[in-house]
């Protein structure tokens, strides 16, 4: 029972409600940073990483410090703060840990504070009642998770397009920023059809 | 003479959507209507000037290597402001711009404008710059909103314009909005291209 629960949310944030390509969130990352399959991959990663940490972090502060002090319209303010302080530390700690790691990630990093995907998962959390709910901590981590999953997947995507692109004879007046937007479109166009998936 | 050009760039030349290529999430995704627009223009202007004179109010005492938390943390106090008033005044505003509300704090244009201009210059002098670029913003989505309302849903201001015509469903969910501001953008190099050719 629960299980499949798990699974639905898992698919959904993936597939149906892809955090770029439906509810275009993160999308000056997703164009910033597709240029290049390789550095898509590490931005895809890293922000996996980053999500899922941010919304097990944001799960415990909104329930063992916001909503017993009665202090909820706070909640901006402390999980861009958290946020911030994640990446830093995670920074830090990968630096220390593995520096090819680090020469990987490591420019994408202070990137993300910035990446709305990310806030957006940890307010979509507390907004969909997953804080109060039982198995609410195994909730909150299968959607963050499926949420960077889904970024990397629309940012993967849209790089080996774009790749391809360099090559292509496009009309001088669209190229760069132009194209990509009709092609993130004709992508979301395409993501549409999950929407008929159901489980 | 200067107050002028500070404030006119923001609108035309260093527009924030569609030159600098910031802010584009909130531009996305709460263009569905032109109220909705006007809406997101208000907070997201009223954010940028308080943050401005505030950061250009202080900017002399802040060390230099903490400057970028304590900028995030001047904007998310005003964008709880804004999500407070809005919840309590408009709630039918705040049901429909969502998470968008709260997601203003990752909104590049402010940290942005922070960083790069009421930093470095005096009080007055930000609040133009911040006028300049929070309308330069909630021009565009206007624009944006208005193809989006009267393709998408037949609609302007709630009123329908043609009755019994079908609309295209299409122009109100996610890939309408990534190809109509792919075609404004494309709309808006033809048109720099042949400023340039006339000069």
């Amino acid at each position: 029972m629960e299980i499949k629960l798990f699974i639905t949310i898992l698919f959904s944030t993936i597939f149906i409600n892809n955090y770029v390509l439906s509810q275009t969130l993160g999308i000056c990352p997703f164009l910033g940073v597709s240029k290049k399959t390789d550095s898509a991959a590490g931005m895809g990663f890293a922000v996996i990483f980053v999500m899922t940490l941010a919304s097990v972090i944001t799960y415990f502060i909104y329930k063992y410090i916001l909503l017993p002090f009665s202090i909820t319209y706070l909640r901006t303010i402390a999980f861009i703060l958290v946020i911030a302080s994640i990446v830093q530390l995670v920074e830090m700690a990968i630096n220390k840990l593995s520096p090819s790691l680090y020469r990987a990630l490591g420019i994408f990093l202070p990137l993300i504070t910035t990446n709305c995907a990310v806030l957006g998962v940890a307010v979509l959390n507390v907004d969909s009642g997953f804080i109060t709910k039982e198995f609410g901590l195994l909730m909150t981590i299968v959607q963050g998770f499926g949420a960077g999953v889904g970024f990397l997947l629309a940012l993967m995507l849209m790089s080996g397009i774009r790749e391809r692109l360099e090559t292509a004879d496009i009309p001088f007046n669209l190229r760069g920023m132009p194209i990509s937007f009709i092609i993130a479109g004709l992508l979301s166009l395409a993501f549409l059809g999950f929407a008929g998936m159901s489980f | 003479m200067s107050i002028k050009k500070e404030f006119l760039k923001g609108l035309v030349e260093k527009n924030p959507v569609m030159v600098l290529g910031i802010g584009l999430c909130p531009a996305l995704a709460v263009t569905t209507s032109v109220s909705n627009a006007l809406w997101m223009m208000i907070a997201t202007t009223f954010v940028l000037t308080c943050s401005n004179i505030l950061v250009s109010l202080v900017k002399d005492y802040i060390p230099s290597h903490i400057r970028i938390p304590v900028f995030i943390t001047i904007i998310a106090t005003f964008v709880t402001v804004v999500e407070i008033t809005l919840k309590a005044y408009q709630p039918e505003v705040y049901t429909s711009l969502g998470i968008f509300i709260p997601l203003i704090v990752v909104n590049c244009i402010i940290l942005g404008r922070a960083e790069e201009f009421a930093s470095r210059n005096g009080v007055f002098i930000s609040i133009i710059d911040a006028l300049g670029m929070g309308i330069g913003f909630g021009l565009t989505l206007t624009i944006l909103a208005f193809f989006r309302e009267t393709l998408g849903a037949n609609k302007l201001f709630g009123y329908t314009l043609i009755p019994g015509f079908k609309p295209a469903g299409m122009m109100a969910i996610a890939p309408g909005a990534f190809i109509t501001l792919g075609l404004m953008l494309w709309a808006m190099n033809r048109i720099m291209v042949s400023r340039k050719h006339k000069k």
